[in-house]
């Protein structure tokens, strides 16, 4: 099933662009949930201790600053996800219909559990200032903070499962993926490092906001304690959730090596694989380069020997594939049992994809017809073949591989911003302690001040490059081997996209320019005036 | 008081009480209206809703899988 490219490319467009704006609101939710359940905590135990009114006031408000800019995002975001899903139904709905159940479970678990504990706990969190007790309200903001972060949960292992499919047996009769194994699709390797580095993304953008925030009272000179301490609390939060990042993006390349090798060589612009394979850290690529001509992929890099060998395979000697191997095979692949075996071409993985096809096929005559023996054999040779499924659909090699220059750059964004933001936390640990933030120079204060509020945009595109990275570099499938664009893609015409794709646009931007005129009039408030 | 009605209370004070909160109340409106009503209704039908069982779902999306 090939439709003409524009509506593929229309709908993807029109998907990303959706993803995209409701990944501007969500980050912050989860980050900046946990911050407030930090402070919350201080005002908590500040409370405890007699005398201590004004330290108390103090954590009440500042608490209550910025559970209100919490609020303005949670409000302008919440359901902005929904769209997604509509867009499954129409666009996507050989998609919607062949993931099955393994989308389903989550997202209703997702929907049923998460959201309305979140939805719940957020109630109290605002109306319940000086209503229920302390101890309660703390409760809730905590519980409000963990339903934030467990509704995403459950949307990164649908994610998850979409980049490396397990747990679950494709039924011919219907054509879609049952789940067998819950705990395998919950828990696969995949799934846990998935939630680890887009749950620590968000706390790390959500601690530059509160710093960047911060900064801008700085700037003015008002509110500074409470700016100096929210600055603190922020920069601790940030600096062990940019570690953990670090850490979870070290695992998240490894386990792209093993399931995912082509998005690997795309993020790395490797078109010939090697032994020792460097690691590039700046790079232009060439334009030229394609897999059928001998172009040299950089026009300029510089890279770390043997860096990339050690990221995908834990040793500096090992082999890691480019593009070029990988559509030719040959190379040796070791498997999670750890069998060695000879890795496929696309030629031969699209020669089993297309004998899943057949059987396919075949299944259905057999239903038909009510030939048993043709059943059962049509439906090994579908099992058997099933890992390769997607292949059938693509008509070249060059539709195997992702769009190389996004992917790299994106991937490059990325990790040069986190390895800022590392320093960044670093610094304003170290500027906040003793009150040096305040007490230097003003011509470089004001630099430093600047420096910290223009970091907001950069972790949103630090934010957004990973999700292009992961998204992008899977290209051109919906479901890792299994189900590529082509195959997923409805056949809507091209100016019914074009006119939603207007919709949301202005929505979304409407929505953006409303959040940040609203935000920007509390912070100008801060935390004396909130009204 | 019993439990149903100091819940009442609770939450009709606090949204009698909103200020900021009575905005965003407002978007949110808008933003479902535009989502539920227009875009729902208008532009994303279920490309598989025309069908009425889950067999003829099926049938379509193995014809386009095979075609």
């Amino acid at each position: 099933m090939i439709l003409e490219m524009s509506a593929i490319g229309l709908s993807r467009l029109q998907f990303a662009v959706t993803a995209m704006f409701h990944w501007i609101f969500v980050p912050l939710t989860l980050g900046l949930a946990v911050i407030i359940g930090i402070m919350e905590t201080k005002y908590f135990l500040e409370s405890k201790k007699p005398g201590n009114e004004v330290n108390t006031e103090f954590w009440k408000k500042t608490t209550r600053f910025w559970s209100r800019i919490f609020a303005i995002n949670f409000a302008i975001g919440v359901a902005t996800g929904i769209i997604l899903e509509f867009q499954f139904g129409t666009n996507w709905s050989n998609y919607s219909w062949f993931v099955g159940d393994i989308f389903g479970a989550p997202l209703a678990i997702e929907g049923i559990f998460a959201f309305f504990m979140e939805s719940t706990f957020f109630a109290v969190m605002y109306f319940g200032w000086d209503k229920v007790s302390k101890k309660f309200h703390l409760a809730s903001t905590w519980l409000t903070a963990i339903g934030a972060n467990l509704s995403a949960v459950w949307i990164l292992i649908a994610n998850a499962w979409m980049q490396n499919p397990v747990g679950m047996v494709f039924n011919p009769d219907t054509a879609r993926n049952e789940m067998v194994d819950f705990w395998e699709v919950v828990f696969s390797p995949v799934a846990l490092n998935k939630l680890m580095h887009t749950s620590t993304s968000g706390f790390m953008l959500g601690a530059v906001v509160v710093i960047g925030i911060s900064a801008w009272y700085l700037l003015k000179r008002r509110d500074v304690e409470f700016a100096i301490k929210s600055m603190k609390i922020a920069a601790i939060f940030g600096l062990v959730s940019a570690l953990v990042l670090a850490y979870s993006g070290d695992g998240s390349a490894y386990l792209v090596a093993k399931h995912q090798p082509m998005k690997l060589a795309a993020m790395e612009g490797l078109y010939k694989g090697e032994n020792k394979a460097p690691l590039v850290g700046m790079a232009i690529l060439n334009p030229q380069k394609e897999i059928t001509n001998d172009e040299d992929p950089y026009l300029f890099d510089i890279s770390i020997p043997g860096a990339l060998s050690l990221l995908a395979n834990r040793s500096f000697d090992s082999f890691v594939p480019g593009i070029e191997d990988i559509i030719n095979g040959g190379y040796d692949v070791t498997d999670e049992n750890g069998i060695t075996s000879k890795a496929l071409s696309f030629e031969q993985k699209r020669e089993r994809g297309k004998l899943a096809v057949d059987g396919l096929r075949e299944y259905q005559q057999s239903l038909k017809t009510g030939n048993d023996s043709l059943k059962a054999a049509s439906y090994s040779q579908l099992q058997e073949n099933f890992k390769y499924f997607g292949y059938s659909f693509l008509d070249s090699p060059q539709q195997a591989i992702p769009p190389v220059a996004l992917t790299f750059y994106a991937f490059r964004i990325m990790v040069i911003l986190g390895g800022y933001f590392i320093l960044f936390f670093i610094a304003v640990l170290v500027l906040t302690s003793k009150g040096r933030i305040i007490s230097m120079k003003e011509s470089y204060s004001k630099i430093i001040y600047w420096i910290l509020i223009l970091s907001i945009p950069l972790v949103y595109i630090c934010s957004q490059s990973g999700w292009i990275v992961a998204e992008v570099g899977r290209q051109p499938w919906t479901i890792q081997d299994l189900l590529p664009v082509q195959a997923a893609v409805s056949a809507v015409a091209p100016g019914n996209i074009y006119a939603t794709l207007t919709i949301f646009f202005v929505l979304f931007t409407v929505l953006l320019i409303a959040e940040l005129k609203i935000m920007f009039n509390q912070i100008k408030r801060g935390p004396e005036n909130l009204s | 008081m019993n439990i149903f009605r100091r819940i009442y209370n609770f939450y009709y004070e606090g949204f009698r009480d909103m200020t900021v909160g009575k905005t965003l109340w407002l978007l949110i409106i808008v933003k479902l209206f535009v989502m539920f009503v227009i875009l729902k209704l208008f532009f994303f039908q279920s490309q598989l809703g025309k069908y009425e069982t889950q067999q003829e779902k099926s049938g379509a999306v193995i014809e386009n899988l095979l075609k």
